[in-house]
C-alpha cells in the first residue's frame, strides 16, 4: 500500500527491453479520501489567498492555524476510516481501511513535528513542552491500559498500576501520576513516607514555561538545584525499600539504563527521546535536537531492528533537513497529497530555499503539479486541481491547458463549467476547441439551436455559417423549416453569419415585408452569400414575389435574376441538362416566364408617368 | 462512478434550541446506487423522489421509513435520447424534473418535454422536439401549463390540454441569445417568474404583459444555476452560481411584518393575512428600480471557492451543495 509505482531501473546495455509496471493514483478513488482532498483544498486556497502582509508574530500564528487545520482535517479522515474500517464484514475492505488509517496516522505524527519544529520554530523551552504533546497525542498504544487501571475498583491492587505511573512520568504527565500514587499511599501506610517526598519532588519539578515568566537561565538554575535535591534522596537510599519508586526517582534522574527499560511503556525511540531530554536537558535548543535523536535512536533500537521508513523521515526532521524529509516522504507515501500541501505550507514560511530542480520549477511547484495532475484523472476531483494550477506561477498553466481538454464532458453542464474555468483564465484556444466539440456534437444529434448557442458561446462565425448551412440543407430537403422557433428569434446573433441572413428573408416574407425580403434576396444572390447550391431555392422563392399583384422588383433588379438564373442553367453542361427531370426543366420555365412578365409590368409602370 | 441518492435527516427544521448555536450534523439516513450523473430531483409526495439522469434516465425512488431504506420504485428508461437519422442513438441527459403529484414533467438536452404520471408505465404525452436547443429547466405555472427555459435564451410556456406541439407563448430578451438555466414561479403571484442566465443575471418577468423582463438584475458572475422563491414567504428570493455564491435577495419592507420562524409551516395559523404579503410583492418583484432601499442582498457564503450547484429552502432551512462535494445545512435562515 505504500508504494505507487514501480519502475524498472535502467541497468544492463541499451538492448535489453525494459518492463515498467506503472499504477494509477489509487488513492484518489478511496472514497474516504474525497473529503481530505476537499478540506484541504479550501485550507490551500485560504493560506494562498492570506494576508502576506502580516509580518512576525501574526502572520507566525496564521501559519500555525493553518498546519492546525490542515492536521485535524487528516484526524477527521482517520476518524471516518477507522468508523469504516470497523462496520464493514469485507475482511479485505477492512485491512485496506485500517492501513489507511496508520498511514494518516503517520502522516499525521509527522506533520505535528514539522509544525512544531518548522512552522512555529519552538524556541528551546517551549520546544519541550510541545514535543510532549505530541508524544502524548501520539503514543496511544498504552491507553487502553491506562483506562483498565483507572476504571478499576481499585487501581492500586491492580497488576499493571506501576506500569500506568511509569506511562504518567514518562510522559511527564506529573499530577496524573501523582494522583495515582496517592492512591497506593493511602492503601500502604508504611511507605507514606517515601511516596511524600516522592510526591513533593515531583511537584517542585520545574518546568520550562510557556509565557515569559522566567528567563531559560532561571528556569536551568532551578532545574539543576532539584536534579541535585532528587539525586540526594537516591543516594541516601530513601527509595531503597520500595523499587518502583526508586526507579521513578532514577527516571526523574533522567537515568538512561532506568529509562530504556520501560521500553515496552514508549513503543517509540523517540518516546524516549523526549523522555530523556524531559528529565536531562528540559532547556534543550532545536540545533541541538539531532544529537540526541540519533543517539536515542540507536539506544533504543539497539541494533535489533533498522529504522522503519517513518523513523528516517522522524530523524530527518529532528535534523532539520527540511528537504530530506520531504524527499523520504515522497518515497514512503503513494500519494503526493501530503508532500504537496506540507511543502506548500513550509514554503509560505520562508523556509525552502528555492534550489531549482533540473526542469526549471522549483520543488514546491513540482509537487503541486503531480499532485493535481493526478486529481485531474478523477472524474469529479479535477475541479479541485484546477485551483492547485493556479497557484502554480511557472507552469501551472501550461499544465491546465493540456489537462482541460481532456475531460469527458458527458453532460452540457459539465461542459459549462469547463468553459467557465477557461474563460476565466483568457485560454480562448480551449475554449473554441471545447464549443466546437459540443457543437459538432450537437449538429450531429440534430440540435441544430444547442449548436447555434454553442457557436455562438465561442463567438465562431465560421461554425455559425456551418450550421446555418444545415438549416438550408433541411429546408431543401423537407421544404420548411424543422425549427422555425429558432429562426424567429435569431435577433442579432444573425450577424455573425452571412448564411443566416437569409433566414432573414424568411422572416421578412413571412411578416408580408415584400420590398425589403425582395432587396434581400437580390443582395444574397448577387453578393453571393448565398451558396450557388442554394440559387435555385432562391429563385423558386422569388416566384410568388413575382407573381404578386403589387410589382415588387424593378426593372434593375429583375435583370439582375434573369442574369442569375442564366448563370445557373448556363453552368450545366449538356449532358446535366438531359438529366434534370421534367420538375426542374419546368421550375426553369417558370421562372423565366414569370420574370418576363415582370419585365413587362415594370417597364411599362417605370415609364408611366407619376400622377397627373 | 459512483453516484448515490442519500437522504439525510436534519433534526427538526422550525425548533429552534433556546440554546441555538451548537447543532447537530446532518445524518445519514439511507442511500441508495444511481446510475449517472443527479442532474435535477424532487420530492413527489412525502415518500417518493423522482430524479433526472445525465443518462436520460428517469427514476422515482420510495423512502420506507420503517427500515430505513430507499429503492427504485419506479422507472421511465430512455425518457431523454438523442434520434440521429431517425434511429435512436445514445440517451440525452433529463435536466431538470417538477413534479405536482401525480404528474412529473421532464425536459432534457434533447429538446424533449415529458409528461408522466407515477405508476403509469408509459409516457402519458411526449413533446419531440419541443425546442431545437437544450431545455435547461421546467417548472408549473398552472395546473396545465409549464414554463421551460433553453440555451437559446428563451422562456416559452406550454399549454398542456392543447394537444399541438408548440408553445402558447414564446419571451426572451433581446440582444445576445444568453442561455436561460433555471425558472421559478412566484408562490402566490402566478405571473410573476423569474429566470436566472449564463452570464448570472437574475430576470424578473411579468407574463401577463410583454415578453420582455420587468428587471433585469446583474447578479452573479458566471452561470445561475438555481433560483428559488422562498415557499411560504416569497418576498425573499434565493439564487446560486458557479461564481460560489448564494444570495439571498430580500423585498421585504416593512421590519414589523416579519414573520416569526419559529412556527412550523403551514399548519400554524397565518402569520399575515395574504393581502399584505401581496401589497408588498407586487410592487417589490415588479418595480422596475430596485436599487432603491426596498431590496437587501446578502451573499450567504463568505469565503466562497467553487460552485454552489443547487439549493432549496423551507420555512427557516435553507439546503445548498457545492462542489467542493459539501452540503451546507441553515436552519436559522431569518434568525
Amino acid at each position: 500500500a505504500l508504494m505507487g509505482c514501480v519502475a524498472g531501473t535502467g541497468e544492463g546495455g541499451p538492448s535489453s527491453p525494459r518492463v515498467f509496471v506503472v499504477r494509477r493514483d489509487q488513492d484518489i478513488y478511496i472514497q474516504t479520501l474525497r473529503k481530505l482532498f476537499n478540506e484541504s483544498h479550501g485550507i490551500f486556497i485560504g493560506l494562498q489567498r492570506s494576508e502576506e502582509e502580516l509580518a512576525g508574530k501574526s502572520r507566525k500564528a496564521q501559519l500555525v492555524q493553518v498546519s492546525k487545520n490542515y492536521r485535524s482535517v487528516i484526524r477527521a479522515c482517520m476518524e471516518d476510516m477507522h468508523q469504516a474500517a470497523i462496520s464493514t464484514r469485507d475482511p479485505a475492505l477492512h485491512s485496506q481501511y485500517s492501513t489507511q488509517v496508520s498511514i494518516l496516522s503517520a502522516m499525521e505524527l509527522i506533520w505535528n513535528l514539522c509544525e512544531i519544529l518548522f512552522v512555529e520554530a519552538a524556541a528551546a523551552g517551549p520546544l519541550l513542552l510541545r514535543l510532549l504533546d505530541w508524544v502524548r497525542l501520539h503514543v496511544c498504544d498504552v491507553d487502553n491500559m491506562v483506562r483498565e487501571v483507572l476504571s478499576s475498583e481499585n487501581p492500586s491492587k491492580h497488576e499493571l498500576f506501576w506500569n500506568v505511573v511509569d506511562v504518567f512520568v514518562l510522559q511527564g504527565r506529573m499530577d496524573e501520576a501523582r494522583h495515582l500514587l496517592s492512591k497506593e499511599a493511602s492503601a500502604n501506610p508504611t511507605s507514606v513516607n517515601m511516596y511524600r517526598i516522592l510526591d513533593d519532588l515531583m511537584k517542585k519539578m520545574p518546568v520550562p514555561s510557556l509565557g515569559n515568566t522566567q528567563t531559560l537561565t532561571e528556569m536551568e538554575l532551578k532545574w539543576q538545584h532539584w536534579h541535585e535535591e532528587c539525586q540526594r534522596y537516591l543516594q541516601d537510599g530513601t527509595f531503597a525499600s520500595n523499587s518502583h519508586m526508586e526507579s521513578i526517582c532514577k527516571i526523574l534522574l533522567g537515568d538512561e539504563d532506568a529509562i530504556l527499560e520501560k521500553k515496552e511503556l514508549m513503543t517509540t525511540w523517540y518516546h524516549f527521546l523526549v523522555t530523556r531530554l524531559l528529565y536531562s536537558h528540559p532547556t534543550v535548543k532545536p540545533m541541538e535536537l539531532r544529537f540526541y535523536a540519533q543517539a536515542c535512536m540507536d539506544l533504543f533500537l539497539g541494533g535489533e531492528s533498522s529504522p522503519e521508513p517513518l523513523d528516517t523521515i522522524l530523524m530527518a526532521a529532528f535534523e532539520f533537513e527540511m528537504h530530506q524529509v520531504i524527499k523520504e516522504c515522497s518515497i514512503a507515501l503513494s500519494n503526493w497529497w501530503f508532500v504537496a500541501h506540507l511543502t506548500d505550507l513550509l514554503d509560505h514560511c520562508k523556509l525552502l530555499q528555492s534550489h531549482n530542480l533540473y526542469f526549471g520549477s522549483n520543488m514546491r511547484e513540482f509537487l503541486l503539479l503531480e499532485y493535481a495532475s493526478g486529481l485531474f484523472s478523477h472524474h469529479s476531483l479535477w475541479q479541485l486541481g484546477v485551483d492547485y494550477f493556479d497557484h502554480c506561477p511557472e507552469y501551472g498553466r501550461v499544465y491546465l491547458e493540456l489537462h482541460i481538454e481532456r475531460i469527458p464532458l458527458n453532460t452540457e453542464q459539465k461542459a459549462l463549467k469547463v468553459l467557465r474555468i477557461c474563460e476565466q483564465r483568457q485560454m480562448h484556444e480551449q475554449v473554441r476547441s471545447i464549443c466546437k466539440i459540443m457543437a459538432m456534437k450537437a449538429l450531429r444529434n440534430n440540435r441544430l439551436g444547442s449548436a447555434l448557442s454553442w457557436s455562438i458561446r465561442a463567438k465562431d462565425a465560421a461554425f455559425a455559417t456551418l450550421i446555418s448551412d444545415r438549416f438550408l440543407k433541411d429546408y431543401c430537403e423537407r421544404g420548411c423549416f424543422s425549427d422555425l422557433d429558432l429562426i424567429d428569434n435569431l435577433g442579432p446573433s444573425m450577424l455573425l453569419s452571412d448564411r443566416l441572413t437569409f433566414l432573414e428573408f424568411h422572416r421578412l416574407y413571412g411578416e408580408k415585408r415584400f420590398s425589403e425580403a425582395a432587396r434581400l434576396l437580390l443582395m444574397l444572390m448577387t453578393a453571393h452569400i448565398a451558396p450557388c447550391s442554394f440559387w435555385m431555392t432562391l429563385l423558386t422563392d422569388a416566384l410568388p414575389l413575382l407573381e404578386q399583384k403589387e410589382v415588387i422588383f424593378s426593372a434593375e433588379q429583375t435583370y439582375e435574376l434573369m442574369r442569375c438564373l442564366e448563370d445557373l442553367t448556363a453552368g450545366k453542361s449538356d449532358k446535366q441538362r438531359f438529366q434534370d427531370d421534367d420538375v426542374e426543366s419546368m421550375k426553369v420555365e417558370m421562372l423565366r416566364l414569370a420574370l418576363a412578365r415582370n419585365l413587362a409590368r415594370v417597364i411599362v409602370k417605370e415609364g408611366t408617368l407619376e400622377g397627373s | 462512478q459512483d453516484n448515490r441518492i442519500s437522504l439525510w435527516s436534519v433534526g427538526d427544521v422550525g425548533n429552534v434550541d433556546l440554546d441555538g448555536e451548537y447543532q447537530r450534523d446532518p445524518q445519514l439516513l439511507c442511500d441508495i446506487r444511481h446510475d449517472g450523473d443527479v442532474m435535477d430531483m424532487q420530492f413527489l409526495d412525502q415518500e417518493r423522489i423522482v430524479v433526472a439522469s445525465s443518462t436520460g434516465t428517469v427514476t422515482v425512488f420510495r423512502h420506507h421509513q420503517n427500515n430505513q431504506t430507499l429503492s427504485a420504485n419506479q422507472r421511465w428508461e430512455k425518457a431523454h435520447y438523442h434520434v440521429d437519422q431517425d434511429t435512436t442513438c445514445g440517451g440525452a441527459p433529463c435536466t431538470g424534473v417538477i413534479c405536482n403529484n401525480p404528474e412529473i414533467v421532464t425536459v432534457g438536452e434533447d429538446g424533449r418535454i415529458n409528461l408522466f404520471r407515477a405508476d403509469q408505465k408509459d409516457a402519458v404525452r411526449t413533446i419531440d422536439n419541443a425546442d431545437s436547443s437544450t431545455l435547461h429547466a421546467v417548472t408549473f405555472l398552472r395546473t396545465t401549463e409549464i414554463l421551460t427555459v433553453n440555451s437559446i435564451g428563451q422562456l416559452k410556456i406550454w399549454d398542456l390540454r392543447q394537444q399541438r406541439n408548440e408553445p402558447s407563448q414564446i419571451f426572451s430578451l433581446t440582444g445576445d441569445r444568453v442561455p436561460l438555466h433555471c425558472v421559478d414561479r412566484h408562490p402566490n403571484q402566478q405571473h410573476i417568474v423569474a429566470t436566472g442566465g449564463q452570464d448570472g443575471m437574475l430576470s424578473i418577468w411579468d407574463i401577463r404583459q410583454g415578453s420582455m423582463p420587468v428587471s433585469l438584475l446583474n447578479a452573479h458572475e458566471a452561470e445561475m444555476w438555481e433560483v428559488h422563491f422562498h415557499p411560504s414567504n416569497p418576498d425573499h428570493l434565493f439564487t446560486c452560481s458557479e461564481d460560489g455564491s448564494l444570495w439571498h435577495w430580500d423585498t421585504s419592507t416593512d421590519i414589523s411584518e416579519k414573520p416569526s420562524f419559529l412556527h412550523q409551516g403551514g399548519r400554524s395559523t397565518t402569520y399575515f393575512s395574504h393581502s399584505t404579503i401581496n401589497q408588498s410583492v407586487v410592487s417589490a418583484w415588479l418595480s422596475n428600480d430596485p436599487t432603491k432601499d426596498r431590496m437587501k442582498i446578502t451573499n450567504l457564503i463568505p469565503n466562497q471557492t467553487l460552485s454552489v450547484n443547487s439549493l432549496d429552502i423551507l420555512g427557516p432551512c435553507l439546503v445548498y451543495g457545492t462542489d467542493a462535494e459539501a452540503i451546507y445545512v441553515n436552519r436559522q435562515l431569518f434568525a
